[in-house]
């Protein structure tokens, strides 16, 4: 394991680093793909070692997302005021949803609660009946398209299409300010380590070889005395609350929370980097998820056409040719090397 | 003794079929009972209805005079009753002792489930000694071969501690010496534990049986010793005139 | 009184449409396990093809139909021969493979009819309605109903009645078994995907007559589709079928009765409540086999 602590160390040296070297703006990209990688970390969980292929991810995202901005918008509305958008659509009294999201408790709880609630309601009802596989991965998406058309449709609630942007202040924080800036990177560069942290502890527990378990025979583990639908509940209950606190994250970093940032897409495009960094290797999915969203600003910049292109071809190879990610790949070169190495003994074989 | 297991007035349909019909069955507590019958005879389905996976549309089990039909299967584990699959499964991406140690935890309470394993209990120990598994603890279970999974199978069984064990076919597709083993491992289980088997091979019956039970067509055809049952006409007529020459003798 | 009536076709319709495109399914994910997510893109392949051949003849329209079916059952045919046919017995992967597809597809047609919508005009003899008992029937989405109608005819006739259609569902009961009666299980699974994706071209024909066509068609029916089949329970026809109007009257009559946006959550939920009493809609447990 000492490669792996080695490159451990020099990511968090990297990353450490990044706020002395990169432009504000460039600071801010990396910010946002962190934000992506804190949700990587959740989908590799839940897909990677739980088997459950969450194609709704977005909307605990969003949920996180629009709690923070809610907090953040009645923060800078003042006591008496109504933030911006309401305003502009045409909104006289503060909806009675809004109200307790002015203290700060109640909306930092709510980052973590909500998206942390809805998912524990839907794994219990939906595992608890056995749905699974493909069947969970449809529902989650279904979940998807009716949450951002809900959020579309509430416009006087949820600012409608355009969602809720141009945030100033961060809990004390100036986001104009580069100073600024560099703190909110720093928080978010903390959680996606801690997230990482609590995911790594969670595989390496009895639950999360228990997880792996139910991913490869849910059947056979009810035979072993457990109810796989609690295992996989918690698993999908976690996962959802690390893509709420990244949410929440990606409302300071980047300024904006809308129903196109949640959607189908959007919610499928979170695991591209999972895939191709390796879904069953959490370092692999952190490093997917960041390199794949810095190669769509890559993109994006120079022609944005290609992207959706590139993205998808790069989905297909992933799958065709490497299903198990780099992280697979890096893994199958490293046996090859060690079994080279190698001139021990044969495995032990066992004849009776 | 007392009844451990009663099986009263089952039925189990599947698609418009009765695979198990009007059954009664008694297992005493301490008892290694064998169950044997032709294919479709309704072994599997009636551990099947045991364990919950399958659910009855008439009829009772009582486990220690609790009713097991309408229980979940995790539950029905929970109460003592363990069992093994025709195909061995195990789960491969798990090395042995985790699978085994798997087995053990599931009396924790879900904050111990969420540490780190620590050293291997005595329960998983003495399993892996059991099933012979001892050299190959740490190797994920996918490189174990056939005979090998079905130790590791009933080393999960042994470490879940039940008060009542149900093997499937423990012997299918084992070489001679896997199957010898095998019985050693099953006599020793039995001393202990309440044990039923379904089990088609006939050397294997005469070897370890005790009590036969033969099934045919959803009920029970014949209860006695291996004697009395290979002796019974109908027992032959059911085996004879289903498999042609595979009489039992 | 009045609005529930007259809600009446628009629910139909779309019970219609959403049937058309499951039909489809049921081919692909129903009897092969095959999670299509470029199913839309054929769908959206048939209405381009109706887009494409609008005005050539003066009955481009039914033309079109069957063109449509061979345009998307090519597509699906080639998509099944050289990726999908890799895949089979890892639904999960074949389900983002085929997005993978999907994006690929939306930005070619992006690519090659441009971005914003495009009209297909309806044939004369699809405008206007009838009143039947008060209630307004709008030809279009009548001819939509009719089609549907035709297509479950179809399949079912396809399924039960012809030797091609009982090899299929011999090799969707038992691969091996199939496979050692001498069927080419490798050419029915083609088959199966051609018919499966040939449908969803014709649903996109369908599709041009109550709204514009785009690269994003596909992706907006996609989902609501999905959901027929897995309520309507893997496989079957029946269900299909009542699943489908099941969930277009539930549409259309609580975008009626709410609004728009609150629709599709309750749906959503009353999906996730069905499954609560009926999950063998969604899962069969069948044979000893575990894992």
């Amino acid at each position: 394991m000492t490669l792996g602590r080695i490159s451990l160390v020099v990511c968090v040296v990297l990353l450490a680093l990044a706020p002395l070297t990169l432009s504000p703006f460039r600071l801010g990209l990396l910010a946002k793909y962190l934000c992506f990688a804190i949700v990587a970390v959740g989908i590799a969980l839940a897909w990677g070692q739980g088997g459950m292929l969450t194609l709704g991810q977005g909307v605990f995202f969003g949920l996180g997302g629009y709690a923070m901005a809610m907090y953040l918008k009645l923060k800078e509305a003042g006591s008496a005021g109504l933030p911006d958008f309401m305003v502009w659509s045409g909104v006289e009294e503060l909806p009675a949803l809004w109200k307790p999201f002015g203290n700060p408790v109640f909306a930092l709880a709510a980052v973590v609660l909500i998206p942390g609630v809805v998912a524990f309601l839907l794994g219990l009802l939906v595992f608890r009946q056995r749905v699974r596989g493909a069947y969970f991965a449809i529902l989650s998406q279904a979940l998807a398209a009716a949450f951002v058309i809900l959020l579309i449709g509430q416009q006087g609630l949820t600012g409608g299409t355009n969602g809720m942007t141009n945030f100033s202040q961060f809990f004390g924080l100036d986001l104009t300010d580069p100073n600024g800036q560099r703190a909110v990177y720093a928080i978010t560069a903390l959680v996606l380590g801690a997230t990482f942290l609590v995911a790594k502890l969670l595989v390496r527990s009895r639950f999360g070889r228990l997880l792996v378990a139910v991913r490869d025979g849910e059947d056979r583990v009810r035979f072993l005395g457990y109810d796989p639908a609690v295992v996989k509940t918690i698993t999908f209950t976690i996962s959802a609350v690390m893509a709420g606190l990244a949410g929440a994250l990606f409302v300071p970093v980047v300024g904006i929370i809308s129903p196109a940032l949640l959607g189908i897409v959007p919610s499928l495009e979170l695991l591209v980097g999972v895939a191709v960094g390796g879904r069953f290797v959490l370092a692999g999915a952190i490093a997917g998820a960041i390199a794949v969203n810095y190669a769509k600003t890559l993109f994006s910049e120079d022609f944005a056409e290609g992207w959706l292109y590139l993205q998808g071809g790069l989905f297909v190879l992933v799958l065709v040719f490497a299903p198990k990610g780099l992280a697979g790949v890096v893994e199958s070169a490293r046996d090859r090397l060690a079994s080279r190495r190698q001139t021990g003994p044969a495995p032990v074989e066992v004849t009776a | 003794m007392t009844a451990l297991l009663e099986v009263r007035g089952l039925r189990v349909v599947f698609d418009g079929f009765a695979a198990i019909d009007g059954l009664d069955f008694t297992v005493e507590e301490g008892e290694l009972r064998f169950l044997i019958g032709p294919n479709g005879a309704g072994k599997t389905t009636l551990i099947d209805v045991v364990t919950g996976l399958t659910k009855p549309v008439a009829g009772s089990v009582r486990f220690g005079g609790q009713e097991l039909v309408g229980k979940r299967e995790h539950r029905i584990v929970r109460l003592g009753v363990g069992r093994t699959f025709q195909t061995a499964t195990v789960f491969e991406e798990l090395t042995v002792v985790e699978n085994l140690d798997l087995a053990d935890s599931f009396r924790l309470p879900l904050r111990s489930l969420l540490r780190r394993r620590r050293g291997v209990s005595d329960a998983v120990a003495s399993a892996l000694e059991a099933a012979d598994l001892t050299a190959l603890a740490d190797k994920p279970a996918g490189v174990l071969s056939h005979g090998q999974r079905q130790w590791l199978e009933i080393g999960m069984l042994l470490v879940q501690r039940p008060k009542l064990l149900l093997l499937d076919e423990p012997v299918a597709g084992m070489s001679r010496a896997e199957r010898e083993r095998t019985g050693e491992l099953l006599h020793r289980i039995a001393s202990t534990h309440t044990v039923v088997v379904v089990e088609h091979d006939m050397e294997f019956l005469r070897k370890y049986a005790r009590k036969v039970t033969v099934l045919h067509q959803g009920h029970v055809l014949r209860e006695g010793s291996v004697a009395e049952v290979q002796e019974d006409p109908r027992v032959r007529e059911v085996y004879l005139g289903r498999a042609k020459g595979k009489a039992v003798t | 009184m009045g609005a529930l009536v007259n809600q009446l076709p628009i629910g139909l319709s779309i019970a219609a449409v959403l049937l058309l495109i499951a039909l489809g399914l049921t081919f692909t994910f129903g009897q092969m396990g095959v999670i299509n997510m470029a199913h839309g893109e054929f769908i959206m392949a048939g209405a381009y093809t109706a887009y494409l051949l609008q005005g050539l003849t003066s009955q481009s329209f039914l033309i079109a139909l069957p063109v449509a079916f061979a345009v998307a059952g090519l597509m699906g045919l080639l998509l099944e021969w050289s990726l999908i046919r890799r895949f089979y017995g890892r639904p999960l992967d074949t389900l983002l493979l085929t997005w993978g597809v999907s994006l690929v597809l939306q930005q070619l047609a992006r690519d090659v009819f441009g971005a914003p919508n495009v009209q297909v005009t309806a044939p004369g003899w699809l405008v206007g309605g009838v009143d039947l008992l008060g209630v307004r029937l709008p030809y279009n989405r009548m001819f939509i109903v009719v089609l549907a109608v035709v297509c479950v005819v179809g399949v079912w006739l396809y399924l039960t009645r012809l030797p091609a259609g009982r090899r299929m569902r011999a090799v969707v009961q038992d691969r091996e078994l199939a496979a050692y009666s001498g069927i080419a299980t490798g050419r029915v699974d083609r088959f199966t995907f051609l018919l499966g994706s040939g449908l969803a071209g014709v649903a996109g024909v369908a599709l041009t007559l109550v709204g514009p066509v785009g690269p994003g068609l596909g992706t907006f029916y996609i989902v609501d589709a999905f959901l027929v089949v897995v309520a309507g329970g893997l496989g079957q026809l029946r269900g299909a079928v009542l699943a489908a109007v099941a969930l277009g009257f539930l549409n259309s009559y609580l975008e009626f009765w709410t609004d728009a946006s609150l629709a599709k959550v309750l749906v959503f939920v009353a999906i996730i409540a069905f499954l609560q009493v009926r999950p063998q809609g969604m899962f069969v447990l069948k044979g000893r086999a575990l894992v």
